[in-house]
Order: C-alpha cells, then structure tokens, then sequence
C-alpha cells in the first residue's frame, strides 16, 4: 500500500491545486457578498488564455495570460453584478455557459477547425531541498510544479489580507452589512468590484495551471465542473482561506481516489467517491453553526436595505 | 432576484409581437457571433434555418423534440423563480427522473406494457420531486443556500448516474456505460407519424398551459407569487405558510424536471446515458427568463431555443461552424434580459429613493 | 462667525418629490443643535448630505467655514464628521472592536483595537466590551457602540438621528446627560427629533425643517412650544384641511400636554382572551411570561413598552400570526393586523393595489381567485379610505407612505374585524396622515371592535386608548391611573400601581 501511498498523495495535492486555486479567489469574492457561480467560465477562460500566452513558449507569460483573461471574464460578471447590480445566480449562469461556448468557438477560430491539440510547454516538478525529503509527505507537498508553492503562499497572504488588515476587515463588513460598511465611509460597489477582480486572476490562474501544469492542451469544457466544485470547496472550508486549503485536498483526494483505482485495477465504483465530498459538503452545511455560516449578505442585490 | 409577477408582462406585451422581437432580436445575436467568430455568416445562417424550420420534418423531427425537455426544465425553473426559489439543480432533476424512469421500463416494462410507461413517467417526476426535496429540505430545515446546495446535487446526480450505467443499469454486454434499451411497450407513441415528435412535447406543452392557468387565476399560483414577491408580506399580510409553500414550489419544480429527464428516456434516447441531458438544467435558465417566467410563454421560448439548438446542429454539420455557438446566444440573451432589468430597477431605485 | 457646521441654501430633489428647498443650518461651536421636523419634512436627507451619503443637487456644505466637496462619507470622517443612524449601521456578526475599526487603514490590530475601545470608554464614559458580538448586545450598548465608532475617528461634530426614540426613558435620560458632556468639551451634536420637550430641553439652538426649506432657526431659550408647533405646521395647512380628513385632529405626539387618565373599564365583552401565556423563541429567549389579559368589544387598549419587551411577539400572538410555547389563547375569528413595518410585512411594493388587497386571508384560499370581485371591492376601498391612486391597478410601490397606510387600514378594517392589532401604526407618516389613522382607529373602537394598540410613542398610547397595559420584560401589568409618570416608570420595571392584564373575576373561568 505505501507504494501507492506517495502518489496517491502527490496526486492528490496536483489535482488539488487548481481547485484551491479558484476557490481561495471564490472564498474571497464571496466574503465580500458576491457568489460567482461563473467561475467555471472564469477558469476555462484562464485555460484559454494561458494556451495563447504559452505560445510565446514561457510558461510564465501562459500564467499570467491565464490570470489576465480569468479577469477579463471576472469584469464581465463584475459590471453586471457589482456596478448594474443584477442577479448574481443569474448572470454567473450566464458567464458559464457563455465562456464555455465561447472559449470552444475562439479556440477553434484561432487554432483551426479540426480541433488538433495544440501542446504547450508545461511546467515539471520543482523539488525542494531537505522538505522534499521528508518520508511520505515530503515528496507529496514538496515535489510539486511552482504553481503550488505560489498557492501555498497565497493561502497566507489572503489569511493574512481578511483578518490582519483593516482592507480585509473593510471587505467582510461588505459582505455581512453592506449598509454599514458605508455608513463607516467604505465604498461597497469598489470592494466588491475588487474582490470579484482578484478571484478572476485567482480563477484564471486556476484555470492556467491545469493547462500548463497538467494537462499541456487545451480541450473544450476542459474545465469540467472545476468551477462549481470550487464553490463547494467554499462553504465545506467555512469561508476560511486554511479552511478552503484542506477541503480542496479533500476533493483533491476523491478524484485521485479515481487514479488509484484504475493503477491499482481496484474495482470498486469511483463515481460514489466522487460525490461523497459533494455529500460531505451538504451535511457540512446543514450543521453550520453561527461560526460556520455564509456571509450574511451573500448574494443579496440591493446595497441599501429595502 | 424578485421575480416580477407573470401577469403585466404578457398582459400588456401580448406574446405573439413579443414572441416575432424575441425571435428578430435571437436571429441578430446569432449572426453577430458567428461573424464574430470568424465565419461566413450566410452559409452558416442558411444551415441554422434549414435545420431549424427548413421543412415539416426539421421542425418537427429537430426543433419540436429538442424543445420538449427545455420546456419541461424552463417551466419548473420559471415556477421556482417565481417563488423565489433559486433552483439551479434542474439538471440533476433531470437525471434522478431519468435514472427513475429507466429503472421502472427495464424492471415492469415487460409484464405492465403501455402502463409502464405511464407509471415510469410518473416515478420520473417522483424522482425529480425527491432531488428537489433534499435541499428544499435543507433550506427549510438548516437554512443552506439553494444555490449551493442544487449545484451539489446535481453533481451528486451526475456521478450516481455514471455510477448506473457501469453498474446495476449497465447494458448486458457490459462494454458501454449505458443501460440496455428500453422495451418497445414502453417507448412514448409518436405525435405525428413518420417524424421523431412523440407525445412528450403534447405532455410538456400541456404542462405549461397548466401552470400558466394556476399561477393566472388560483391562488395556490397566486400564493407563490406573492411568497416570491415578498415572503415577509405574505406571511404577515397573506398569513401563507411561506415554508411550505416554498417547499411546495420546490418540489413541483423537480417534479417538472424530473418529468423532463423521463420523457427524453422514454421519448428518444430509449435508453439511460451519462450525458443523457447536454445542460438542459442550464439552459433552461434562458428559457425562463426568455419567457419573463412566464409559464405560457415558456412553451415559445422553449421552442426558440430549441430551434436554435437543433439548427446549430445542423450548421456545425453543414458549415463547420461549433455547435458551442448557441451558448454564447444563450448566455448573450439571459445578460440582455438581465442587464436590462437591473438598469430599469436602477432607475426606479434613484427615482423612489425620496426618503425623508 | 465660524459655523462647525454650515449647510447653505441645500437643494436636493428625488423625481419629481423636491426633498430639500435651498434648507439651511448654522451649527455653532460648542453647541447642541436640534434639528426638528415633521417626517418628510427632509431633516435625514440634509443630515445625509452634510455626512457625504448623498451629493446635494444644489448648496454647499462648509466645515470650520471652509467649503466642503463631500464626495462619500468617508470624506466627511475624515473631516471630524460622525453620524448615528436611526436604525444602526453595525455588522451584527462582529465584535465591537472590529465594528469600531471599520473604515480604517493599514495593519489591523485585534489587541490594538480591542485597547482603543476601552480607552475610549475611559475617556468618554461610553463603556464596551470590545470582544462582544454586536447581535448579543442590548439596544443601548449598540448605540453606545454607534457613537464610540464615530468618537475613534475624533469627529467633532456628532449627527444622531432619532437617537432616544429607541431607549427606554431611563437610558434616553442618561444619553442626554452624555451629549452635555460632550458638548461641555467644545464639541458640536445636532440632534434629530420630533420630541419638543427634548429639543427645547437640552438644545442650544434649533433649527426646524419644513418641506425641505428652513423655517425657523434660533437659539432655543427665545423659542417655546407654541412657537415650534407653528413653525411644524405653517398656518396655512392647519386651517384648511382636506374634506377627506376633515375629521383629522393634531396628533398627540405635537401637542403632549393634554393626557387626561381614562374614565372607568368598557362594558363590552371579552373578545379576545389569553391565560397563562408564554412565548420562548428559538434562541430560548422568553419573549413573553405568563400572560394574562382580556381584551374587550368596543375598547382601545394601549399597550405601552420600551424596546425588545415583548410586545412583537404579543401583538403578533394576538393578531394570530404566531403560537404560544405555553397557556390558552381564545382570538375572534376575523382580525385586522396593522404591522409598523408595512414595507416588509403589510404590502407587497411591486404589486397591484388589488393584489395587495386580494393577499388578505389567501393563506386559507382554495380554488380560483375571484379577481373580478376583488377588483370591484378594491375600488369601493380605495374611494372609502381615501387612498389617493390612479386605481386598483396602480403598483404600490407608486402611492405616498400615507396612502399606502391607509390602502393597510382599508384592507384590514373594512370587513369590520372582530379585533384590530395596531403596532406603531402612524410611524413615519406626516401629520395629516397621522390624524386620519388615528381616526380611523377610534371609528373602530365606536364601531365594536376591540382595539390592540401599540406605539413606541407613549403620548400616543395614552391619547387614544381607554385602558392602558404596561409590557416589562415580557409580563403584562395594566396601569391604573396611566399618568405618563406611572406608566413610564411601569415601562421600566417599576412595580406601582399596577394588577394582572385580566380583571381577576375572569381568570377562574378561562377555557
């Protein structure tokens, strides 16, 4: 079994990746009050984006390609929602659908019709001295490719941002009592424009790393479903960013569950794994307490009560 | 979002004028993306139309069949926005109706016949019912967002889909994840013969014209509008059981859903797949909000988004223009209706805000 | 001479309603300064304006008599300007040092901010503790919590809005105290109110607002009630009123002086009958203990409480809109309910005056809705009540808060109710909608119902009704000799005077 333990764990922490990628942005648009349930059409534009930017051959000008576009779509939502104030559950369909179809026909349009897969240089492994060395989860955590040390850092630095700053403290009044927030001299319409902003480049970015940390294409759809798991991962890690961290290994772990089935020819049902986190998540949810619930005013329209 | 009450909208647009700018405003958007895209927009537009509407058989054969579960899942999205109900799991509805509905032919279908199928679309609606039930449930109970709890269970729907046709459902040969095709007896008899267009699109229209009656002039309809409108009100005012008839709603709208999932078993797929639903859930989010959450009008907009599916089919084939082009329309048209709704409540909130 | 606070020639204009019409304020330096006017009259919208939440269309805002560009409100923090909202703008899920440092820059500090709160509350007397959660926290504590917050940011000039209609006597007292104080150490308050005694009581100067212009302004010890009671009303509108309200008296809340104790019980019988009543609320709290009371055919009886005592859960539990944990209740089978809060619990604002008409009793509906008769007797509503619409057609939403009142009262009363449940029913209405409520209410009584009435203006409670019950903490009292004096100390707790809600004959025979 330790044979397939360190894979198993290296496995799940690349798969994981892009999951806390997107949902560590999602957890922040969502403190500020915004649900974006477009965020699927916010990484598949990230995966096209960072296929046009790798084509320069950089790995890192595909990454920040990927973050870039991931905005693009992120403003969409932003200038529907946030500025003209219209329903978020709505217009983020809308972004998914939309980007989803779009991404396919502007890959097509710029790539050629016969949908040949375009590689792109992809980033390897970086092991790091002495950590990676560590028995079992060395390798796991520390053998990852870059992306995943920038998330690490990310975690700390949006920690850091929601509970250290006054900014942080600004954008989680938004969400819990937009009326205060102003009455205290804060803008809500900029912050939860910010926020939305800064979880599309986290999203893009999502969406880059699985192009080119992973799977080294681009392929329709290839976002599958990442979106809307990354909002799962949201409300299963309680709106926390080290929260957010471990519940996307959790589905990290479920889908290389799939991978350690297959190597091992196991036969047991992967699909029941799969939607076990999705179960974990509802009954996580369902017992949240005052310290465990959404942010009072997510998804709520009107800035001023009425 | 407050769903504005059915009545105004078509009372005064009338849905007939309003249908033909729908219809003027859907054809624009879609020549603009496909020049957008880069292609040649007359042939590809000729091959929409032909596939679309070209002849009795398209029409009937394409558009009318692909419109039947759209208008089934834009009704039961309708009926939960009315109510305030944010039903995005219109999707995993489907499936559980679907996954019910195939498990009862395979079982009966042999031993009950042609009542098999009624019983199996019966048991699809029960099944579409109880996905619903959860998270109503959970919103009742525990107070969980519907959002993210109807995006679970369609999740949950997909791979417990996935995991029947592998398993218990699988065809006998077990090499395609699919079930085995359902028994003639219980295939839904066709509507017009020598077409594809089978009774589930008279089920589905009927269904609409229904609920259109009932919200019009019942007062259970009534009661879920103005739950919809403002749950405070009624409860107070109207003293509504707001829980219930919000669970109510809810349970109808997956029972809508579920209906759906099984007819598109037993009407043309005859069998169960993974995909069996290409984001019908989804896009019959356009659907309603197309039709102003209009129950009557679902059946147009239902329609019009049907055609355009089945006609992008046809253009992909014909002019290698991707199917995925109809998304963005679809996506283009709900930020239209969206769009244009909020900046109208914007300027009545400016307008109304002479407070004191 | 420098004004703190200057506003000059202010216009503001919403539509086609002209909210402010070139009003003016001169807040002098070390003063308190009222600022009166009926509602409506557009005392908030120039408060809103002068703290930065709204851009007048028309007129400067000068600070230290310099001109001000408030573009937000955090301009006019940063310019020593703080305000307390009627209704509080704290994140009830937050703990008051993180209420306190909303707004800031930089580094956020929990230790840090945790210190300034106590040493505020050192400094200024205003005592917190800063790891509480706001939502756990009393209705004065919150406020305490309001003013601490705009005291961190060292605003000179302090806004409250209404800040003693939402504290029991005992604690509006004590505030009082705490604006003398402050303003003892050169610093500025304007204070918003309709209270004249209150105005006159503690204020330097006064300012009073009438259809968004300036009436009057002067420094209080030249002015007296009379005085302010014209300026209020213009003499042009208490001449003519309209024939629709001809029977409008002026409300008690203007003219407090003339509360006369009741005469003897009405003879009517009991409708409505509660033993032994108690209410615990989903957190445990008992919102109600043990209550007793009748209340009779043909009686207004005023139910007088401070804040959070009860009395929601009451008046709901009477107007059978809620359940008892505990006893026996006996309703009538139609009552009227006229909630304070007709936005959220009376109306539907984006529907039809018929379909806000027709949502009366559709919880019990089955069937079809009979929408041709209810159309035909919204009209004759609309014509009897006096609501001015354009017809049954017309959206809520569209009709002035008076008519949208009277469109409640019609609906609730017109099917002559059994009993009416009145909860702070002239709240927010201008003058002359006040009367015609009140009126209304009366014609009730006259007629045979049973009136329940609550407002959270005590003058109010004791002009209109016959018998006055005092809710403490969730026990039901009736006050004897209900002077304002008795029922006020009643309010908070005290025990004079006072017997059980039921007259003690009827308690043996309850079922």
């Amino acid at each position: 079994m330790t044979d397939y333990l360190t894979p198993f764990l290296e496995a799940t922490v690349r798969t994981a990746t892009p999951l806390a990628l997107a949902s560590l942005g999602e957890s922040i648009s969502e403190r500020a009050g915004v649900i974006n349930v477009g965020l699927e059409g916010v990484i598949i534009s990230g995966c096209l984006g960072a296929v046009v930017g790798a084509r320069s051959g950089s790995v890192l000008a595909g990454m920040a390609a990927g973050a870039v576009a991931g905005m693009a779509a992120a403003l969409i939502f932003a200038v529907f929602v946030v500025w003209l104030r219209a329903d978020q559950i709505i217009t983020g369909t809308a972004l998914t659908i939309g980007a989803l179809g779009l991404t396919a026909t502007l890959y097509r349009a710029l790539f050629g019709t016969s949908g040949v897969a375009l590689s792109t240089p992809t980033m390897g492994p970086l092991a790091i001295p002495v950590l990676s060395t560590i028995p079992v989860l060395g390798p796991a955590l520390f053998r990852q490719p870059p992306v995943t040390y920038f998330l690490y850092l990310m975690v700390g630095v949006v920690w850091w941002f929601l509970y250290r700053t006054h900014a942080g403290l600004a954008l989680r009044a938004v969400g819990e009592n937009p009326e205060a927030a102003q009455a205290a001299g804060i803008d809500a319409v900029r912050t939860q424009g910010a926020a939305v902003l800064a979880a599309g480049a986290l999203g893009g970015l999502a969406g880059a790393s699985l192009v080119l940390a992973q799977v080294g294409t681009f392929t329709e759809r290839m976002s599958a479903g990442r979106g809307f798991i990354a909002i799962a991962i949201v409300a299963l890690g309680r709106w926390r960013p080290l929260g957010v961290a471990l519940a996307a290994l959790l589905f990290g772990a479920a889908s290389a569950l799939q991978f350690l089935f297959q190597s091992t020819g196991t036969q047991l049902p992967y699909q029941l794994f799969l939607a076990l986190p999705y179960v974990l998540t509802l009954i996580v949810l369902a017992g949240g307490t005052a310290h465990a619930r959404a942010p009072a005013a997510l998804g709520r329209r009107d800035l001023e009560s009425s | 979002m407050s769903p504005r009450g059915p009545a105004r909208l078509p009372a005064f647009a009338g849905p007939v004028p309003l249908a033909i700018l729908l219809t003027a405003g859907i054809v624009g958007v879609v020549a603009v993306v496909i020049a957008a895209s880069g292609f040649d927009v007359a042939p590809a537009f000729a091959a929409l139309v032909r596939g679309a509407v070209g002849s009795p058989y398209a029409i009937m054969s394409a558009t009318l069949v692909r419109a039947t579960p759209l208008i089934l899942a834009g009704l039961a999205v309708a009926i939960a926005f009315q109510g305030g109900i944010l039903n995005i799991g219109a999707e995993g509805q489907i499936l559980a109706g679907a996954a019910l509905g195939t498990t009862v032919t395979l079982l009966w279908g042999r031993t009950l016949g042609g009542g098999a199928v009624i019983l199996a679309l019966l048991v699809a609606a029960a099944g579409g019912a109880a996905w619903a039930a959860i998270p109503a449930w959970l919103r009742r109970r525990f107070g969980v967002l519907e959002v993210i709890s109807t995006i679970m269970m369609n999740f949950i729907a997909l791979y417990g889909v996935g995991y029947l046709v592998r398993g218990p459902l699988q065809e006998p040969t077990r090499i395609y994840p699919q079930s085995p095709t359902i028994p003639a007896a219980t295939q839904l008899p066709m509507l017009v013969p020598g077409t594809r267009l089978h009774v589930g699109f008279g089920i589905a229209v009927l269904a609409a014209l229904i609920a259109w009656v009932a919200i019009r002039s019942h007062a259970a309809g009534f009661r879920l509008r103005v739950v919809g409108a403002s749950p405070s009100a009624a409860a107070s005012a109207g003293q509504v059981d707001v829980p219930a008839a919000i669970t109510r709603a809810f349970l109808v709208s997956g029972a809508l859903a579920g209906l759906a999932g099984g007819i598109e078993v037993t009407g043309v797929t005859y069998a169960l797949y993974e995909n069996i639903s290409p984001g019908y859930g989804y896009t019959a989010i356009a659907v309603a909000l197309l039709a102003g959450l209009h129950p009557g009008l679902v059946i147009i907009s239902g329609i019009c988004i049907g055609a355009l599916e089945a006609g992008a089919a046809a253009m992909q084939r014909e002019a290698g223009v991707p199917l995925v082009v109809v998304n963005v329309v679809e996506a283009l048209i709900i930020l239209a209706i969206v769009g244009a709704r909020a900046a109208i409540a914007r300027r009545e909130r400016t307008t109304v805000e002479a407070g004191t | 001479m420098t004004f703190a606070l200057e506003l000059r020639d202010v216009s503001k204009r919403f539509g086609s309603v002209e909210a402010l019409a070139r009003a003016s304020l001169r807040v002098r330096p070390g003063t308190v300064h009222a600022l009166l006017g009926e509602n409506g009259a557009g005392k908030t919208t120039l408060m809103r304006i002068a703290y930065g939440a709204m851009r007048p269309d028309a007129g400067t805002v000068f600070l230290d008599g310099i001109a001000a560009n408030l573009r937000s409100s955090a301009d006019a923090i940063a310019r020593g300007l703080g305000m307390v909202h009627q209704h509080f703008a704290l994140v009830p899920a937050m703990t008051v040092a993180e209420n306190v440092a909303l707004g800031m820059r930089g580094r956020y500090d929990a230790g840090a901010a945790a210190a300034r709160v106590r040493a505020l509350g050192q400094a200024t007397g205003l005592v917190l503790d800063p790891g509480a959660r706001v939502e756990t926290l009393p209705v004065g504590a919150q406020q305490r919590v309001e003013i601490v917050k705009a005291l961190a940011r060292d605003a000179r000039v302090l806004i409250l809005d209404e800040p003693t209609s939402v504290l029991p006597p005992g604690e509006a007292e004590e505030l009082l105290r705490w604006v003398r104080r402050f303003r003892d150490q050169g610093r500025c308050v304007v204070l918003i109110t309709h209270k004249l005694r209150e105005a006159l009581g503690i204020a330097d100067d006064v300012t009073v607002l009438r259809r968004g212009a300036t009436i009057l302004t002067g420094p209080a010890d030249t002015l007296d009630e009379p005085a302010l009671v014209a300026a209020l009303l213009g003499g042009d509108e208490r001449e003519g009123p309209t024939s629709s309200e001809s029977s409008a008296t002026l409300p008690p809340a203007i003219s407090p002086a003339a509360i006369l104790p009741r005469g003897p019980l009405p003879a009517g019988n009991p409708v409505a009958t509660l033993r032994h009543v108690s209410i615990t609320d989903a957190r445990g709290r008992r919102a109600l203990h043990d209550a007793s009371l009748d209340v009779h055919q043909g009686e207004i009886v005023g139910l007088a409480a401070v804040e959070g005592s009860g009395q929601h859960e009451l008046l709901r539990l009477l107007a059978g809109r809620l359940t008892p944990t505990a006893g026996d209740v006996t309703l009538p089978e139609s009552i009227a309910f006229i909630p304070e809060d007709r936005h959220r619990d009376a109306l539907v604002l984006g529907m039809t005056l018929l379909e806000n008409v027709a949502l009366r009793g559709l919880g019990a509906r089955r069937g079809r809705m009979p929408w041709g008769e209810l159309r035909d007797s919204t009209e004759s509503l609309l014509a009897r009540f006096h609501v001015r619409a354009t017809g049954p057609g017309a959206l809520a939403r569209e009709l002035s808060g008076g008519n949208q009142q009277k469109l409640v009262l019609g609906r609730e009363l017109s099917s002559h109710p059994a009993m009416v449940v009145a909860e702070n029913p002239t709240r927010g209405l201008d003058i002359r909608a006040i009367a015609s409520v009140q009126a209304q209410l009366r014609a009730a009584r006259d007629a045979g119902s049973a009136v329940v009435l609550h407002s959270s203006d005590l003058d109010e409670v004791l002009a209109l009704a016959d018998r006055v019950l005092v809710l403490h903490d969730g026990r039901v009292q009736v006050v004897d000799t209900p002077t304002r004096e008795r029922v006020g100390r009643a309010m908070l707790g005290a025990t004079i005077g006072i017997s059980s809600g039921a007259a003690p004959a009827d308690v043996p025979t309850a079922g």
